[in-house]
């Protein structure tokens, strides 16, 4: 156990841009992508808004190197996870000891629900290669065959918080000595079991959502991956141009109240964020700005509200949810806002928080509402929270 | 109400709860049945499915759901408005 | 730093929720799956809570519970769960019910209970475990980057006490679709001669182990957990033994210090070879016992064997119907667990008696 674990690089394709680049330029014009179905097929087409990455399988899978027949989850995240290697510069894997940590909450389910319609009329129909990589562990080694990738090749399914997850664990991985470089973060790709899933429980907004916004009416679901690169002191020395900013705070908690809803005192998600303040050794004061984990939902707003002024009061960070941007990207979002809040401390970057008009009655912070480059960031923190009570925050510091 | 009560009991899956175990003004929630926010929700398909009635608003739940003779007089004050 | 099993808890197709006898008997099957013998629930949970439970969750809370009272703890300070299947009861029952009713009117119990997390949000809850929660999914090594985790903890000085399992189950759709596969035997097979089959196939199996992991040793101590490695794909048998030899000269011990290996062979002919050349090849004169006629193959089966692994070495008594080839240990300070997940997933577990 010892050394810093450093974030040399990051990958996204989302809603709002093919690759990284891309989503910087959709904040900086407040486009959200949000649009109306063109992919999945769902009887919810032109009621539902959903920001969907624009791109067919056939064009994805082109991308990724791999078959259109394999889960859109698994496209996606091997475009990101590549697009996340090869922003550090460093060339090769081989040479290194590398582990591939992702996330993701469905795993082959885009594939086994096409399945079903026939397997249900019978048994002995419906092809089989739709359900072949149907389990999460399945997803990620396929991203991890065609990269290359053994030595430590592992899987977290914890609802939205699991890309936050993944990192946690990945860092973990390093600062034991067990590898040097992991990727680390999630992907999800829409499907109608998580648009039906969701919408069971009225929680979907018919117009494009509002976190923190005193008229939201829930969330919007979105798709894609988020993949950083974490390495350890030794490699974070050979990048040519140096690393992003240091993992330097996480911390896991359970909110312990109910299988879907947020306590109303946000006590899990407060333990989280507490927890990766003592880890980094930071007073709330020094974080500069917070990804939240905004879903939009009365229930999430309320509790990650109010367990920011209870740790935060009286003066508060400035702060945003990309989801009113990227959708909830379930297993992904922890691993894009991961790459969102990395780049926020590199490059001095506030995220825009779409659509917010109206403040919360409870609170007296409001969201950031345009983009901004070139603030001084020293700490950022990015919260993930999600059903079973998993919360996760994550801190990114700088080094100067 | 005796179909009602059975309706629920099957929708949300009552383990060793009876029709008559529910008393007609019984509150359904929290310290009476003790049911929560998802039971609600499935509460809204269960009037769905069997009496046509559709409820977009889930803040309508608590006053619709608080008993057994709030939902038949909902029910009953719905279909009329369809008839 | 040492790491110390404080208790158990297992449910699984043997009678093994109650800890003493030690699997006196062997629970027999015919067929090609083995479905978990499940106590009654509502010894730990509430009925109000027990009405929206599939079984791979309530198997989860059974095992847990067990575990934390055979330790003597009420409250972790940590769960960690690997399961590679998650809940396939209820996403089985929302996807059916999503395709038949084409989107309509469906309800979000299923859907709720179906996020791979909830066996271990359920713990949680119940106990109003506000600790380190996580949930490991990757196939067969669902358990063991549980256990990796648990163990980093440990050394992180992160908790003191971490409660880890791993847990699956079969549903009609999965072990309909995994036969189609060819996964399981074609024609019926007792269980107490799968080891000694010759044809293709296996038997599928369920359950869950879970398990009290701390640092300290004391009364209730069951087992040491010494060592932990999986080997993903190796690119030959060289690389293979190579990275057995590595384990265990990482734990300064040799083939010869093993006085039991418990062995993951299922009875699949096409898959014989992987356990037989470690056995023979590396292990060569040392007692093998098999355990996947006792549990069935799943992906999480090594939890099983890591409860079977640590109850062994704490009653140090072998059960009958276990030793696959090899005389009996007259000893039994040390176990290794092998198991190999179609040939492509290989783990390594190393228990040591206290």
């Amino acid at each position: 156990m010892s050394g810093q674990v450093w974030v040399a690089g990051g990958g996204v394709i989302c809603g709002i841009g093919a690759d990284l680049r891309a989503c910087l330029e959709a904040f900086a014009r407040m486009e959200p992508g949000m649009q109306d179905m063109q992919h999945l097929r769902s009887i919810h087409r032109g009621v539902l808004p959903v920001a969907e990455v624009k791109a067919d399988n056939d064009a994805l899978a082109a991308q990724a190197g791999l078959p259109a027949s394999v889960s859109r989850t698994a496209l996606l995240s091997k475009i990101a996870a590549e697009q996340a290697w090869a922003s550090t510069g460093l060339g090769s894997l081989a040479p290194y000891r590398t582990g591939l940590v992702s996330a993701n909450t469905v795993g082959g389910m885009d594939k086994t629900e096409d399945f079903f319609g026939a397997y249900l009329q019978h048994p002995q129909q419906g092809r089989l290669w739709q359900v072949l990589h149907h389990e999460c562990g399945s997803v990620t080694e396929l991203v991890a065959d065609a990269m290359g990738i053994r030595q430590q090749v592992s899987t977290i399914s914890t609802a939205c918080s699991s890309g936050a997850n993944a990192l946690m664990y990945g860092a973990r991985l390093i600062r034991h000595n067990i590898v040097d470089v992991v990727i680390a973060g999630g992907a999800d790709a829409l499907t109608r079991f998580t648009l039906n899933g969701f919408n069971t429980l009225m929680i979907l907004d018919q117009q494009p959502c509002r976190p923190f916004d005193d008229t939201r009416a829930g969330l919007n679901l979105g798709e894609g991956a988020g993949y950083v690169v974490l390495v350890s002191d030794a490699v974070a020395a050979q990048l040519p141009n140096g690393p992003w900013c240091r993992l330097s705070g996480y911390a896991n908690a359970n909110d312990a109240y109910h299988q879907t809803a947020s306590s109303p005192e946000g006590t899990g998600n407060y333990l989280a964020m507490k927890g990766a303040l003592e880890m980094s050794g930071l007073q709330p004061a020094d974080i500069a700005y917070i990804n939240l984990h905004g879903t939009g939902t009365q229930n999430n707003d309320e509790s990650e509200g109010k367990a920011i002024q209870r740790l935060f009061a009286p003066y508060y960070p400035a702060m945003s949810s990309t989801k009113s941007f990227t959708g909830h990207t379930l297993g992904a979002s922890g691993g894009i806002e991961a790459v969102f809040s990395a780049l926020a401390v590199q490059q001095g970057v506030i995220y825009p928080n779409a659509h917010f008009a109206v403040p919360m009655k409870e609170y007296p912070f409001t969201p950031a509402t345009s983009f901004s480059k070139g603030n001084r960031l020293t700490h950022v923190m990015s919260n993930s929270f999600g059903f079973g009570g998993n919360c996760s925050s994550l801190i990114f510091s700088g080094f100067n | 109400m005796a179909d009602l009560k059975s309706q629920i009991i099957a929708q949300l899956n009552l383990q060793e709860v009876k029709p008559e175990d529910i008393g007609n003004d019984q509150p359904l929630f929290k310290e009476g049945l003790g049911l929560d926010s998802i039971d609600a929700l499935e509460l809204i398909v269960l009037l769905q499915q069997h009496y046509n009635i559709r409820i977009a608003n889930p803040e309508q739940g608590p006053e619709i759901f608080h008993s057994v003779r709030s939902m038949a007089e909902y029910i009953t004050a719905h279909q009329k408005q369809q008839g | 730093m040492n790491i110390y099993i404080q208790g158990t808890g297992c449910v699984s197709p043997q009678d093994t929720t109650v800890v003493e006898p030690f699997l006196a008997g062997i629970r027999e099957y015919e067929g090609d799956r083995l479905k978990a013998v499940e106590p009654d629930y509502r010894q730990w949970i509430d009925l109000k809570l027990i009405r929206r439970m599939g079984r791979v969750v309530k198997m989860g809370i059974a095992a847990a519970k067990l575990s934390l009272q055979e330790a003597g703890i009420d409250m972790p300070d940590a769960i960690v769960t690997g399961t590679a299947y998650g809940c396939l009861e209820d996403t089985g029952i929302f996807l059916s019910r999503m395709v038949a009713q084409q989107e309509e009117m469906l309800t979000p119990t299923a859907f709720i209970q179906s996020t791979h997390n909830t066996v271990g949000g359920q713990i949680a809850l119940l106990l109003g475990c506000h600790a380190y929660n996580n949930t490991f999914v990757h196939r067969a090594f669902s358990f063991e980057s549980a256990l990796l985790d648990s163990m980093m903890l440990l050394q992180e000085q992160a908790a003191r006490q971490v409660l880890v399992g791993g847990v699956d189950e079969i549903t009609d759709h999965s072990h309909r679709i995994l036969s189609r596969f060819g996964l399981y035997k074609q024609a019926p097979v007792r269980n107490t001669a799968l080891l000694q089959s010759h044809t293709g196939g296996t038997i599928g199996g369920e359950g869950a182990a879970y398990f009290m992991l701390g640092t300290e040793r004391n009364v209730r101590t069951v087992a040491r957990i010494t060592g932990l490695a999986t080997i993903y794909k190796p690119a030959d048998e060289q690389e293979m033994d190579a990275a057995v030899e590595a384990f265990l000269a990482a734990h300064h011990c040799s083939s010869g210090d093993i006085d039991l290996l418990i062995s993951g062979r299922n009875g699949h002919a096409g898959e014989n070879r992987h356990f037989t050349r470690l056995e023979q090849k590396l292990f060569q004169g040392c007692a093998v016992a098999g355990f996947k006629h006792l549990c069935g193959e799943y992906p999480t089966a090594s939890a099983f064997a890591t409860w079977l692994g640590a109850r062994i070495l704490h009653g140090q008594q072998l059960p009958q119907g276990l030793l696959f080839s090899g005389a009996a240990p007259r000893q039994l300070d040390r176990i290794l667990i092998y198991n190999c997940y179609q040939g492509t997933h290989h783990s390594l577990i190393l228990l040591d008696r206290t």
